[in-house]
């Protein structure tokens, strides 16, 4: 058996609890508190003891998916992403680049936010970017 | 939060109001437990008893929305008792007179009036907070999710710079944020009129800087918020939306509106872990990766960047977020999206973003660093404004009180207010498939005031339908006396009964463009034929 603790940092509330992914064989196990980070000092919620519990659910997205009529179904890479890349510039081609817009994630990285905003800005030239933060 | 987590321990009073600490963020609570055990006072302003409320020296049930008005009323207590800071307001303030003239009108008696609370607490209150050596405020949504959100949140930042209560270890306006990454999606300038830094979108001087950097014309135009695009969607202005892991069939008020626009709109990309109630809209699905798959940063609410660390590989086909919108940028025929880690992208936006300036991946895997951080040799800022203010001198902005956007009357005679329960999160995509939480509690319920219970004839278990002028939902009564009477509270997790299907998005503040989500007019109805 292979065993390693990945230190990581909770994904739940605005805390930033530090925690130890328990890795069994590849496969994340459990949660730990990290009995030397400043916040949570070996402790953790409900919530973050089972922060490791929606990794495998049911339901996990493994592949893309693109609408054919009303189904959603399984596709490539290239196919999604084509897609994507075809529509926003045909809308944005057509409407302005206003016409355009985009919910960036409270749940994603700093560096995922930085990207979606350069996109949406740098790219398709709208100002039109938020997310959740006010809700 | 002007200061840092584990500054409350130190606070020798702790004023909380609009949040439920224990419930929504654990384990600042427990350091306003130690606080409390090292003898702080804990002064609890909330319309329900929650569970820090049960452990505070003072708990009072304020009116819904009545914020402005008891804030007013302590600063007005404040100033006729002398308890003021006048070195602090003399040195590091502006715009005292004009707070002092507003303040006046809110005598005890009118503010008891508008908050129901009690003028003999009003000045306990005040007393404690303002003569305390060091005293802090925790807020969260409770203050800021009303028409008048703005306003709450200057109210409180106008009581601390009156009693000096800033700019010190321990003191300070402190808002919980909700969502592990809040901080930083803010910082990274997912608003719409920001770039990375809070940098103006509008300033042509910042603007020209992105505009080198990311190597092409800019928009000078401020763009929309969540739920002005949502109405853009509506007015046909909105063609296309991205989404990137939001649920806003859930978590954005008056769900019924939303579902409509989401279908409504011409071409919807959904990037997520899961198939949410959104993503089944969408014409394209893109499988992001969780937290346990990727590495990248998170800011936490007091400012903190940290690490988090890729433990195993996407599941599946799942590409880590990163990296899908590297290779959306670059379908698009972006340039500058040639990243081969989250590091570098890192690089890029500390090099363009002066508060993240100087942080990198070495050194937040050695030190703790609270932002703004401007050099390689800044130790980072526990605490803001320790010698100055953003602008400068703290401006005190005298603000009315203004009433809810929606009141009771005779059709929907209860207020609704909605929040978070201890065992799930937001929408519940996460917490909903994980079988401890569950285990829990797995439906939601209304907390109803024995006396409203009578009056409805409803016990605690029966089912009631209840409805707003936007829609109605059913769901299970608990009755408990740590509710203000006429007051209901329903817990917004639950996507078979969610409590944003009530809540009104047409209100919203004015600034800050937050809907009402913690005031509105319902009716409750008992369901009938339930009973064995």
């Amino acid at each position: 058996m292979e065993y390693q603790t990945v230190r990581t940092t909770c994904t739940y509330c605005g805390t930033g609890c530090g925690v130890l992914l328990e890795v069994l064989d590849g496969e994340v196990v459990g949660t730990l508190p990290q009995k030397d980070h400043p916040i949570n000092e070996g402790k953790l919620c409900i919530k973050g003891w089972s922060a490791h519990e929606f990794i495998y659910a049911d339901g996990r997205l493994t592949k893309p998916l693109v609408r054919k009529g009303d189904k959603l179904e399984e596709a490539s890479w290239d196919e999604a992403l084509d897609f994507v890349a075809k529509r926003l510039l045909e809308l944005k081609k057509k409407n302005g680049p206003d016409s355009l817009g985009c919910f960036s994630s409270a749940k994603c990285t700093n560096e995922e936010n930085y990207l979606l905003q350069k996109i949406f800005r740098a790219v398709i030239g709208t100002n039109n970017v938020d997310h959740c933060a006010r809700l | 939060m002007t200061n840092s987590v584990p500054e409350f321990e130190d606070a020798d009073c702790i004023l909380i109001t609009g949040s439920n600490t224990t419930s929504s963020h654990p384990l600042i609570a427990s350091r306003v437990m130690k606080a409390k055990e090292k003898g702080a006072k804990i002064i609890v302003i909330d319309p329900r008893k929650n569970h820090i409320a049960s452990l505070a020296d003072i708990h009072v049930k304020q009116n819904l929305g009545s914020d402005v008005a008891w804030i007013n009323g302590l600063m007005h207590i404040i100033l006729k008792e002398g308890w003021q800071n006048q070195t602090f307001i003399d040195e590091r303030t502006e715009g005292f007179e004009d707070l002092k003239k507003a303040v006046e009108a809110y005598t005890p008696e009118k503010a008891e009036e508008i908050s129901g609370i009690p003028k003999e607490t009003l000045r306990e209150i005040a007393e404690l907070y303002a003569k305390s050596e060091k005293s802090s405020i925790i807020y969260c949504m409770g203050i800021t999710q009303h028409i008048t959100g703005t306003d709450n949140v200057k109210s409180l930042a106008n009581l601390a710079m009156l009693t000096g209560q800033i700019g010190r270890p321990s003191t300070g306006v402190n808002p919980l944020r909700g969502q592990n990454n809040v901080q930083g999606s803010t910082d990274m300038a997912a608003i719409p009129n920001k770039y990375p830094g809070y940098q103006d979108v509008t300033n042509d001087e910042i603007r020209e800087k992105f505009e080198k950097a990311w190597g092409g014309p800019l928009s000078p135009k401020v763009g929309l918020t969540v739920v002005e695009m949502i109405n853009a969607i509506e007015e046909g202005k909105l063609k296309g939306l991205y989404i990137l892991g939001e649920n806003p069939m859930i978590s954005d008020p008056d769900s019924t509106h939303v579902e409509k626009a989401l279908d409504d709109v011409e071409f919807l990309v959904v990037q997520d872990i899961f198939l949410t109630e959104t993503a089944k809209k969408a014409d394209v699905v893109l499988p992001g990766a969780s937290f346990a798959e990727k590495d990248g940063t998170y800011t936490g609410t007091d400012r903190r960047v940290q690490k988090i660390r890729k433990a195993i590989d996407p599941l599946g086909e799942a590409k880590p977020d990163w990296e899908i919108l590297c290779l959306v940028g670059k379908a698009l025929g972006g340039k500058g999206f040639d990243f081969q880690s989250p590091r570098e992208v890192f690089d890029e936006l500390a090099e363009l973003t002066p508060i993240y300036h100087g942080i990198d991946y070495d050194r937040i895997e050695k030190e703790i660093i609270h932002w703004p951080c401007r050099e390689k040799d800044d130790p980072g800022s526990p605490y803001l404004h320790k010698d100055g203010f953003a602008r400068g001198k703290g401006l005190f902005t005298p603000i009315e009180y203004k009433p809810p956007a929606e009141l009771p009357d005779d059709e929907y005679p209860y207020q609704l207010t909605t929040g978070r329960l201890p065992f799930h999160y937001h929408t519940g995509t996460m917490t909903r498939v994980s079988p401890s939480l569950t285990h829990e509690i797995n439906e939601a319920y209304i907390e109803l005031h024995p006396q409203d219970a009578k009056a409805l004839g409803v016990k605690h278990g029966e089912r009631v339908r209840v409805s707003s002028r936007r829609g109605a939902i059913e769901v299970k009564v608990l009755v408990t006396s740590g509710i203000k009477q006429g007051v209901a509270f329903i817990p917004f997790h639950f996507a078979e009964a969610a409590a944003n299907r009530l809540t009104n998005s047409a209100a919203l503040d004015p600034i800050a463009k937050i809907p009402e989500y913690k005031v509105c007019a319902i009716k409750i109805e008992k369901i009938n034929g339930r009973e064995g």
